[in-house]
């Protein structure tokens, strides 16, 4: 019985998300990068206290070798505007903003963190690759087959 | 030859590679586990990217190590009145700019020292001091200015009120109050409105294993060599056998803080 209430409720979900093509249900942007091993209902759930607990940890401790830092957040959930270039949280269809917006909930990390994919240093290596990324990759697979 | 295709599973780059984990248990795993099997992960899948990483340092990155104390030694005699190097790549690397105004960033700045009577003059760059005990941790009233494991001095932001108790309290004036809306700071460096703010001995650098600071890359860049940073705590550092070899002062000795900065021929 259960499952065919369930059954009955997404296929409605569907019908109606088709008929309202998107005005009911957020539309929450894709991301680069492999999927969150945890699923993204374990992030959308604990996400504000993973962020906190690791910024204690790097903010007072210096450990920087961890699994969540805003700026990967941000470099992976970077949403592009119409000029091709990942959008601010000024705009509205910035990642955080998308859910954020639609809960009301604030958020103040923008105040001092950067909202787009850093185009420097150990963040970037996506965004910013050495010219000769492909003769590394090379020679890493020939060291591999060997 | 695809060399996506070719790419270890989980890999997007630098940014979100530790989140790779083989743990299922979902919510129920631990956090400290999650970072563990994260880290240990990250070290197999990054494997081109590490190498891509490892050419700018042969220093491994480590945190706040309570058996270091960072320390600067600025000698004054070295550094020409005309060059604001030091200030320039502060201000480069976290992204603050002067606009001449009382309310300016005090990262980092120019001093001019005048002996009254004889008329010699002499300039050195003075910044946050990283004392050993920081006036500005005592009367920090939520925790917000602290003092690192390894003797840095920093502001935590997402503590700071802004209430500047940290300002009146340091007898350097090293800190100063973010007055306006910040925008696109540089990653490493978060700094917005109504927190304050100060030199962080470029911890981000330190952190990923650089071992120098942007100012002293800057210093030794232009040839005056003004500056040594280093381990004070290990005898075999360049700038603990320049202070064991020549005489050296801290700014208000009389304040028995203990200095991260030194100076000499001021």
């Amino acid at each position: 019985m259960k499952r065919l209430i369930i059954a009955t409720l997404v296929l409605f979900g569907l019908s109606y998300g088709t008929i309202q093509a998107g005005s009911v249900y957020l539309e929450i942007p894709m991301a680069t990068g492999e999927p969150h091993p945890e699923g993204n209902v374990f992030w959308r759930t604990n996400h504000m206290d993973l962020l906190r607990h690791d910024r204690d940890l790097t903010m007072r401790q210096g450990e920087r070798d961890i699994d969540a830092s805003l700026a990967s957040c941000v470099t992976c959930h970077a949403v592009n505007g119409p000029d091709a270039k990942p959008v601010t949280v000024k705009s509205e269809d910035h990642f955080c903003r998308v859910c954020h917006d639609y809960t009301a909930i604030k958020i103040d990390c923008f105040q001092c963190h950067n909202s787009v994919p850093a185009d420097f240093g150990e963040t970037s290596l996506m965004f910013n690759r050495p010219d000769n990324t492909l003769d590394i990759l090379l020679a890493y697979l020939e060291e591999l087959s060997l | 030859m695809n060399i996506t295709g070719l790419k270890p599973a989980g890999g997007c780059g630098g940014g979100c590679s530790s989140k790779k984990i083989g743990n299922e248990s979902g919510a129920e795993m631990h956090r400290r586990d999650l970072m563990k099997s994260g880290a240990a992960l990250a070290t197999v899948t990054l494997a081109p990217g590490v190498t891509l990483m490892a050419m700018g340092s042969g220093v491994a990155a480590a945190p706040a190590n309570p058996d270091t104390r960072w320390g600067l030694l600025i000698d004054a005699g070295k550094c020409p009145s005309d060059c604001s190097a030091c200030v320039t790549a502060c201000s480069d690397e976290h992204g603050w700019e002067n606009n001449g105004l009382d309310t300016d960033p005090q990262w980092i700045r120019k001093v001019t020292v005048r002996n009254k009577t004889t008329g010699w003059e002499n300039t050195m760059p003075v910044m946050c001091q990283h004392c050993e005990d920081p006036p500005c941790v005592d009367v920090c009233p939520t925790g917000a200015s602290f003092k690192r494991a390894d003797g840095i001095v920093l502001v935590d932001r997402h503590t700071c009120i802004g209430c500047r108790y940290c300002m009146m309290a340091c007898p350097f004036k090293a800190r100063s109050l973010v007055h306006e809306p910040v925008t696109d700071q540089k990653v490493a460096t978060p700094r917005g409105s109504g927190t304050v703010e100060g030199c962080n001995m470029c911890v981000h650098k330190l952190d990923r294993g650089d071992g120098t600071t942007a100012c002293v890359e800057a210093c030794n860049a232009t040839g005056n060599n003004a500056m040594i940073f280093g381990d004070m705590n290990d005898p075999e550092s360049d700038i603990s056998k320049a202070l064991a070899s020549y005489p050296s002062i801290e700014l208000r000795a009389d304040l028995g803080l203990n200095l991260g900065v030194r100076y000499q021929n001021i």
